[in-house]
């Protein structure tokens, strides 16, 4: 009886555009990706090769490379957006009067674009004119070579990506924040709780479902990452902040079409492989807390 | 009591200082280059211009046979059309998933779930693009980017979709409304709500998109406004009061969007997070 009044209140066919829009323009491309991963390629003809793109990607050094530079990447700017948005949020959700201010600023870099994001920065990390060297030498200092010495360069660039992304871990640990029930919070001062304890033992497990979102959804974006690193390094000094989607693009300008292929789909592998266990273990933690 | 509201002064007064050095000092670099001298600008440093020079603006609109007013144009387009196609497509399509609780809906939603984890295949994508004959037309463009947000918009819209009784339907049922008219009038005006937020973030994630354009929709013709910024530096490496002027000049439109839906973005943060 039910599923008749289902089956005759929603259509199934109210499905149907968005499900060929998304089956055509974005899950097909990826189905026929993984034979063309197999292939020397030029969009006119495919001539099988087998392994051998994939043999050639992990290699040579420039493009094996990637794949732990994409890990620092996403590991280090989800683990800073996770940390750091949660003590804006409890500072936020305090009862100090200027949170507007603060939110909206915060909140602000969200609307100005990647690149422009990436060349502005890049300028300001400037090795000799930047404002940034130059508060360093006003503090004596000696200048340093954010995005030209190898060894710092993708770490320059994952506090700039930080500091875009971060609103939206810090919106989200709010509205996480603002959900939780107020008088959990007067039982534990009665209690003699100390704000911190408070914070500790009740704000921080009652947050696990947003704090999960944020994980999920920072490293997810931390893993596909392009446009900043390409705008502000173009993946050098030398490959030294090359990551997966880069390495796609380079191949891609080159002509190398079955081996740019070849590494989307290292890169889907390794989503899968970190994003669904992850989130698999995330929900069970969250199960266990409630 | 007295300290701990000496406590709060100072939490306002620290929080306030930390925020505008690390918020809002770029920002002002960002304007206070785009109106010096080509020579002051290159220069890079956070002082006051000597003079003022609003003309840069004039000169991004000129510069390049006026190719910020062609990537404005599409960039609009790109952008109107994608939030338009995605406001409805996905309306529709998460009314039924939220509503239907078999078999072939749950097999529906999990597919389309997996766009929100792994990413587009591109080159493949190119290809099927260049079979159909639409590779570097906006339409294809169009699809694309809502093929790409399909998940996002539909893991939103149904969260927001669990709190509408369903009672509501029903009556319409009876009343003799048929199932058509019963979405378009009925819910989807019911809808509002998660849909500024989907606006906004579906807008300027459309309209700062430079990765998705670069690979599918190339040529001079079908400049974005991304795509004038990177032609700056690679085409007039000195002249960085116009490539200010130009970034100043293209994140108008998303402060615009920002003031007119400010309040929603938490709301549906809130719908799309903690309830999907």
């Amino acid at each position: 009886m039910k599923s008749n009044k289902e089956k005759s209140l929603y259509p199934m066919w109210f499905v149907i555009p968005s499900l060929i829009i998304f089956g055509v323009f974005f899950l097909w491309p990826i189905i026929t990706s993984l034979y063309y991963s197999l292939t020397v390629w030029n969009f006119e003809t495919a001539k099988f090769c087998g392994l051998d793109n994939y043999k050639l990607f992990f290699s040579e050094h420039a493009m094996s490379s990637s794949v732990v530079h994409t890990l620092i990447y996403a590991f280090g700017t989800s683990i800073l957006k996770v940390v750091i948005a949660f003590f804006i949020a409890i500072f936020l959700t305090s009862k100090i009067r200027t949170k507007d201010f603060i939110r909206s600023a915060v909140f602000f870099p969200n609307l100005v674009s990647m690149v422009a994001v990436g060349l502005s920065f890049a300028y300001m990390m400037h090795p000799t004119k930047g404002l940034l060297n130059s508060v360093i030498q006003f503090f004596g200092g000696n200048p340093v070579d954010f995005l030209g010495n190898p060894a710092l360069a993708l770490f320059s660039i994952i506090m700039v990506d930080v500091w875009k992304g971060l609103s939206i871990s810090v919106v989200i640990y709010i509205a996480g924040i603002q959900s939780i029930d107020k008088t959990y919070y007067e039982a534990a001062s009665i209690d003699g709780a100390t704000s911190w304890q408070q914070i500790k033992s009740i704000t921080l497990p009652l947050l696990a479902p947003s704090q999960n979102s944020i994980i999920i959804l920072s490293l997810i974006g931390g893993l596909r990452s392009f446009e900043l690193i390409w705008t502000m390094t173009g993946g050098g000094p030398g490959f030294a902040t090359d990551v997966l989607a880069s390495v796609i693009y380079k191949q891609y300008a080159a002509g190398f079409y079955g081996l740019s292929t070849a590494g989307n789909v290292v890169m889907l592998i390794l989503i899968s492989l970190i994003a669904f266990p992850l989130q698999h273990f995330l929900n069970k933690r969250e199960e266990a807390i409630q | 009591m007295k300290k701990q509201k000496r406590l709060l002064v100072l939490g306002d007064i620290i929080g306030v200082i930390v925020t505008a050095i690390i918020f809002l000092v770029p920002f002002y670099f960002m304007f206070i280059q785009s109106i010096k001298s080509k020579k002051e600008a290159s220069r890079l440093s956070i002082s006051l211009p000597t003079e003022v020079h609003f003309e840069n603006y004039a000169e991004v609109f000129k510069y390049n046979n006026y190719q910020l007013v062609r990537a404005f144009k599409n960039s609009g387009i790109l952008t109107i059309f994608t939030v338009l196609g995605l406001l409805f497509t996905a309306a529709m399509a998460a009314y039924v998933i939220q509503r239907r609780r078999d078999k072939a809906t749950a097999a529906v939603q999990s597919v389309i779930m997996l766009g929100l984890m792994i990413p587009a295949a591109i080159l493949p994508t190119i290809h099927l693009l260049q079979s159909m004959h639409i590779y570097k037309t906006m339409f294809s463009m169009v699809m694309i980017e809502i093929a790409l947000q399909t998940p996002f918009a539909i893991m939103l819209y149904r969260g927001y979709m669990a709190s509408i009784p369903t009672e509501l339907e029903e009556a319409a049922r009876i009343d003799g409304c048929s199932r058509w008219q019963i979405f378009t009038s009925i819910i989807f005006p019911l809808l509002k709500p998660i849909q500024a937020t989907l606006i906004i973030l579906v807008g300027v994630t459309t309209f700062n998109d430079f990765t998705n354009p670069l690979y599918f929709l190339p040529g001079a013709e079908n400049v974005t406004v991304q795509q004038t910024l990177y032609n700056y530096r690679s085409q007039v490496q000195s002249s960085f009061n116009l490539l200010f002027a130009d970034i100043i000049l293209i994140t108008i439109p998303m402060l615009i969007l920002f003031l007119i839906f400010n309040k929603r973005i938490v709301d549906g943060m809130v719908a799309g997070s903690v309830k999907g």
